[in-house]
């Protein structure tokens, strides 16, 4: 892994106890889970902060100062993530914060950043984070609940009214299963059958045949994280349950397909971010010049994929070197407000447009229908 | 005038605690330090159990659990203090290991790591799939103790990394002199007894299995104290607090720094805890590191880092 000089100067310092010598203007800190069990979404992220700093720095930085990343790796640990936030904050004296990988690491950066007035922008999905709104709190990332009336919308365009529900029991699964149960009724939708399992389950068929034995099932939908979901799918096929498939915005990347295999995942519809479909944008969208340039930029350095985790931490990069900009000053409040000012700002999640009562900055239509046709993702719309 | 081995520990326990902080560059080390006094008194129960009386548990995360999830649940379900519920959470601590340990530790031998493993990984799954009461592995928030706000009013006003530091410094130094008095106490004596022969301590009339279940339950109410403090320290608590690596950690902590020396334990402690920090470059290799001083240790410090090295500067070595 090729990583820049800077970074790695300035956390051996760091890391020395030494203070630092200003390598350059502006601070920026992150603390992401680029190992352990949340590897597979932050490692990606952290290549991606990686290469946009190289990059930005390449084109002359904002307003010609240059910006240095302070990144550290909380594997997935929140206790590790205060405590690297802590470091970000008396140590390192970064002016703004990114990451937060899981929504355990989230929450814990976040009680570090609202007591130091410093601007955060998580990585994590759940609402929780914006939701009561903090002053310094952003996310880049689609609420699950988002994710359920995305899919939700579709169905009831399908017409269909009655759904069988097989959901993870992790904590991307478990929050999501709820989110769509407390949303169905919105769109005349009715959980017929609700069925979980295991995220280290190797066989879900049982729970499938009872979905599929249950009468008035129209469609199945399956909130899951991680391998699961490839499992689900595959037996599914197996089964030969017929029905309309849909996933979750959770497996919204190119190893799902890999993992499930392409014959196993033909067919099945999720909610996904125009990355995964950025060949397929039409010239006008809005999103179409910062999907293909980021597409470029990560699948020239790092040789594999884009998905759209890595896509959450080129967002909030994006949101934040924006804000800096705009404010003209690196002074951590005047950036705070300069975010939530945030207005139409097109990243590859969605288009942000920040309030005061609105963190998070997206809506539905930041997300795609996309459907897996032949191997590869197809607009379902 | 020679001062006993207990003082001197003391003594060299609270010298560090006061006087490390001088030398701090900001405010990030009291964060460390704090972290280090919060394992530092978690390993102490282990010194109690392991050290003392022979026995290993691999499942003492899960009395970390229950003390951290007490401070979250009780003080917003039973509406107790923070303060008590601290309190509560070592007597569940205290009633689990002694219904644990009771029909196990009569028995010889190791079925009270085997115990202690399930045990540990029960409690993991319940906080983790007890959703409705724990919100499951996303974590809950915990309450503020409210003690620093106190202290305000009494014209100490200290950051939070501060008052933490040094709250759980002090929590650490009663605990190890809590320890202490144990191991020259009839009880303790019993324990370092039946350490050495199970058969001998029992034909001098030491109750073996009783003694066992204090020990053990004793070092739950460490483990528990310990699991407390970190939650309302970070305000925040997920089931990780209970996962089986925690356990792990605790135990490599207590045998790398020494499991017969309170001080050694606390050093272990203090290494495993700085290491991350340090390593922050070489991430990827940290788990290697880890690995590779704990083999050294093993093979070359076999009583572990502390009581090896004062034995070497003794002159009495092998």
């Amino acid at each position: 892994m090729k990583k820049t000089l800077i970074p790695v100067a300035l956390g051996l310092a760091a890391s020395l106890g030494l203070t630092t010598a200003a390598l350059a203007d502006i601070r920026l800190g992150a603390s992401i889970s680029a190992t352990g069990p949340a590897a597979f979404l932050g490692d990606p992220e952290a290549k991606t902060l990686e290469i946009l700093v190289e990059q930005l720095n390449a084109a002359g930085g904002i307003g010609g100062e240059n910006i240095a990343l302070v990144l550290y790796d909380d594997a997935g640990d929140p206790n590790k993530a205060r405590t690297f936030a802590t470091r970000l904050v008396e140590d390192d004296e970064v002016v703004a914060i990114i990451g937060g990988t899981t929504t355990g690491t989230s929450m814990s950066i976040l009680a570090v950043a609202e007591d130091a007035e410093i601007p955060f922008i998580s990585l994590a999905g759940a609402i929780d984070i914006i939701d009561p709104v903090k002053r310094h709190t952003f996310k880049t990332p689609h609420t699950d609940r988002m994710a359920c009336q995305k899919i939700f919308e579709h169905m009831q365009g399908q017409g269909f009214t009655g759904i069988g529900l097989i959901s993870g029991t992790d904590g991307f699964g478990a929050s999501m299963q709820a989110q769509c149960k407390d949303v169905a009724g919105d769109f005349g939708i009715q959980i017929v059958a609700d069925e979980t399992y295991d995220p280290k389950d190797a066989d879900m068929t049982a729970q499938l045949t009872k979905i599929r034995n249950t009468a008035g099932v129209q469609a199945v939908l399956n909130p899951g994280f991680g391998q699961g979901p490839s499992i689900v799918t595959r037996n599914y096929r197996q089964l030969d349950i017929g029905l309309p498939f849909y996933q979750s915005h959770g497996v919204a990347s190119d190893g799902f397909i890999e993992l499930a295999g392409a014959d196993a995942a033909e067919g099945v519809r999720l909610p996904g971010t125009a990355l995964l479909v950025a060949d397929l944008l039409a010239d006008d969208d809005a999103q179409k010049p910062v999907v293909t340039a980021y597409k470029a930029a990560f699948e020239g350095k790092t040789g594999t994929p884009v998905g759209t985790f890595g896509g959450y931490a080129h967002d909030a990069f994006m949101i934040l070197t924006d804000a800096i900009a705009r404010a003209g000053t690196a002074e951590p409040a005047a950036i705070r407000d300069a975010i939530e000012a945030t207005t139409g700002l097109a990243g590859t999640t969605g288009i942000y447009s920040f309030t005061a009562t609105d963190h998070l900055g997206l809506d539905l239509s930041a997300f795609r229908m996309l459907e897996i046709s032949g191997g590869k993702w197809t607009l379902a719309e | 005038m020679k001062l006993s081995a207990k003082t001197a520990t003391l003594l060299v326990l609270a010298l560090m605690i006061a006087v490390t902080p001088f030398f701090f560059p900001s405010g990030y080390y009291y964060r460390v330090g704090a972290l280090i006094f919060v394992n530092g008194i978690a390993v102490t129960g282990i010194v109690i159990l392991t050290g003392y009386a022979g026995q290993i548990s691999l499942g003492h995360a899960g009395f970390a659990g229950i003390g951290a999830y007490a401070c979250a649940l009780a003080p917003v379900h039973l509406g107790l203090h923070p303060a008590l519920a601290v309190v509560l959470g070592a007597a569940i601590s205290a009633v689990l290991a002694w219904l644990v340990g009771r029909p196990i530790l009569r028995l010889k031998g190791y079925y009270l790591g085997v115990a202690t493993l399930g045990f540990g990984i029960l409690v993991s799954m319940v906080l983790n799939n007890e959703r409705d009461l724990t919100r499951g592995p996303d974590g809950i928030d915990v309450p503020e103790l409210g003690l620093r706000a106190v202290l305000k009013g009494w014209g100490l006003d200290m950051t939070n990394g501060q008052f933490w530091y040094f709250f759980c410094g002090l929590i650490l130094i009663l605990g190890a002199w809590l320890a202490l008095n144990l191991y020259d106490s009839p009880t303790g004596r019993a324990l370092r007894a039946l350490h050495g022969s199970e058969i001998a301590a029992r034909t001098v009339g030491v109750d073996v299995a009783r003694m066992k279940l204090q020990a053990f339950v004793i070092s739950a109410v460490y483990a528990s104290v310990s699991g407390s403090l970190l939650a309302l320290q970070n305000k925040f608590i997920t089931p990780d607090v209970a996962g089986f690596m925690h356990s792990i950690e605790m135990v490599t902590m207590a045998v790398l720094g020494g499991v017969g020396s309170i001080l050694g334990a606390i050093l272990g402690a203090g290494i495993l805890t700085l290491l991350p920090q340090v390593l922050t470059v070489f991430a990827e290799y940290e788990q290697l590191v880890l690995g590779l001083v704990m083999m050294l240790v093993m093979i070359f410090l076999r009583e572990g880092l502390l009581p090896s090295i004062l034995r070497r500067l003794r002159g009495t070595g092998e």
